[in-house]
């Protein structure tokens, strides 16, 4: 029985249309702002400055695309409105999907390990741990964001991908809650008749519990690959060199470079779209598992 | 004699696996969580520029803190954000998720009310700083093609915070409201049911079950976008600077000018301190008043 049925039929039908008009405005203003980024990278980089209140792409090109994957010399570049210094694209979506995806795959990893002695095994210390874990959720990146900084200046590795991963490749402190609340849920038995069978305890986390979970773990790895895909305070402190320069600090760097009063949208938007491709393609892929997801992480 | 032994040694055993699997972590954990955690706060009493060595400070940079002017107008201009940003927000994300509860579970609608919070913030800053662009942006067109004058948006005191308050909420909205569907989806029906047969109407439903029963839910929703309000930074950075005239000059900005543009690290980290005193405590009201811990299901 639901609620509606207890009313009566004509309200119902009045705010159902009501609700699915409101439901295609949020729709709109959602997506809008997306399509714009499509809409003014494939337009003529003259044209978007020109034709402003145009609908479609105006003077339809891939220039801009080409343009920030260094497909155009410095003159050529300057001549389309863009700036003379290199932008190569390429080479930023290389370092993020470096940073990014070693950077999942350690602290999956390594958080898996700790969740499941802390979800599985007895040892002294334990819950002391693990509740110092629990505490470090609560403080904020502001915090530890000046020591850290100072930690990697110290050991030279400013300007490397170490540099940029160390802070997180180890573990996270959400990332570890969310492991063991997961492996608290799965079933022991399995655990229990490798035991039996004589199996030592690596083999069982190797064997056993990790291939049970990897719906677990390739969900949070997602989560955390966004997360840290779309970081941008702290790459851009410790690694602004080219050489590991990641999207979103190349993004901002970009912009700031573009001359005064004419920023180069064309070359900005087209960037922006090629930023968006991995968390596009993940969300189409991925769109029902992640949303899920997202629901049970606010649970945390 | 041997079965007594035999389980401790079992035992043993399963504590050294279970060091060795924390290890990593722990390593972690020390080096980049609760080192750092308490190294902020003993640099908090330092004056350190990272060219000479730190010298110690006392309490000086607290008592500097206390009068320093700029401070309290970053902490009215990210009051004022938070006060801008979180209502309307809440308020929204709660509509659509009970619009959603109501009228469609489909999972189309919440992965696109999710999706601009997977974007990056950066992203998400330069899309809304085109869209916004006093002359060129494709807002203004509207608003001019509908009769009206073109708005400045982040070009202007007045308007550049509650403009970035908006994105955010943009930015926000869909996810929070997410966060309210998946509460409201553990709200049992009968309760509606039973309320129907004794004639309550949709409003007394709403305020008489649904909000209570949403309660810890609320809370949790509150206390995390409240935390993460406080701490705006990357929109800030993209969009205004700081600007037009510290406008926008939030606490995050200012820490971040004390700590990497006038490299004044002892007392970037006192702000910073300041910052995390100011989080515990509005969380802790928060915790408190609302009762979060308890739902009223029991």
């Amino acid at each position: 029985m639901s609620r509606a049925q207890t009313r009566t039929a004509p309200t119902i039908q009045l705010s159902r249309i009501l609700a699915w008009v409101a439901f295609a405005l949020v729709m709109l203003v959602t997506l809008f702002p997306v399509y714009w980024v499509l809409r003014t990278s494939l337009s003529d980089h003259k044209e978007i400055y020109v034709q402003t209140a145009v609908i479609w792409p105006v003077g339809f090109t891939l220039d801009n695309f080409k343009r920030v994957l260094g497909m155009f010399t410095a003159e050529q570049s300057v001549a389309m409105g863009g700036t003379a210094t290199g932008i190569n694209f390429w080479l930023y979506l290389r370092n993020s999907f470096v940073v990014s995806t070693f950077l999942v795959a350690g602290q999956t990893f390594f958080s898996a390990m700790a969740a499941y002695a802390f979800a599985r095994l007895r040892f002294p210390g334990r819950d002391q741990i693990f509740f110092l874990y629990l505490t470090a959720m609560m403080i904020p990146g502001v915090v530890t964001l000046i020591p850290n900084f100072i930690l990697i200046r110290d050991l030279k590795w400013l300007d490397t991908f170490q540099g940029i991963m160390a802070p997180g490749f180890l573990m996270t402190p959400f990332t570890v809650f969310f492991l063991r609340q997961f492996f608290l849920g799965i079933n022991h038995e399995l655990e229990e008749a490798a035991t039996l069978d004589g199996a030592n305890i690596p083999t069982i986390f190797w064997r056993v519990a990790l291939p049970l979970s990897i719906p677990a773990l390739s969900t949070l790895a997602i989560l955390q690959f966004i997360a840290t895909w779309n970081d941008y305070l702290w790459p851009f402190l410790v690694g602004k060199k080219e050489a590991v320069r990641v999207l979103t600090v190349a993004l901002a760097i970009f912009q700031s470079q573009t001359p005064q009063g004419a920023p180069d949208w064309g070359g900005l938007m087209a960037g922006t779209a090629l930023s968006l491709v991995p968390t596009l393609v993940i969300f189409l892929v991925f769109g029902r598992r992640a949303v899920n997801a997202i629901q049970f992480t606010g649970f945390r | 004699m041997t079965t007594h032994r035999q389980p401790r040694l079992a035992a043993r055993r399963e504590a050294l696996y279970a060091w060795a699997f924390v290890a990593p972590s722990l390593i972690g954990f020390l080096v980049f969580f609760a080192v750092p955690s308490v190294r902020g706060l003993l640099m908090s009493f330092t004056d350190w520029d990272l060219l000479r060595p730190a010298k110690f400070v006392g309490v000086a940079n607290y008592v500097r803190l206390f009068g320093d002017a700029d401070f309290r107008h970053a902490l009215k201009v990210t009051a004022y954000y938070v006060l801008m940003n979180i209502p309307i927000q809440t308020m929204l994300a709660l509509g659509l998720a009970v619009m959603m509860d109501k009228f469609s579970k489909s999972t189309v609608i919440r992965g696109i009310l999710v999706l601009p919070w997977l974007l990056p913030n950066i992203v998400v800053a330069l899309i809304w700083l085109w869209l916004l662009d006093p002359t060129m942006g494709f807002l203004n067109q509207i608003i001019m093609g509908l009769g009206f004058q073109r708005q400045p948006f982040l070009g202007s005191i007045d308007q550049a915070m509650p403009t970035i308050a908006a994105i955010n909420i943009w930015r926000h909205a869909g996810y929070t409201a997410i966060l309210i569907y998946a509460g409201l989806q553990t709200i049992p029906k009968e309760l509606y049911e039973a309320a129907a047969i004794d004639g309550a109407n949709e409003r007394q439903m709403f305020f008489g079950i649904t909000i209570p029963l949403l309660r810890p839910v609320l809370v949790f929703v509150l206390v995390t976008t409240i935390i993460g309000s406080f701490q705006i930074f990357d929109t800030i950075a993209i969009t205004t600077k700081g600007g037009p005239v510290d406008a926008t000059r939030v606490v995050y900005w200012y820490i971040y000018e004390y700590a990497f543009v006038r490299f004044k690290m002892g007392y970037a980290t006192t702000i910073s301190v300041a910052l995390f005193a100011i989080l515990i405590t509005i969380t802790f009201i928060q915790m408190r008043y609302f009762n979060a811990n308890s739902s009223d299901l029991d």
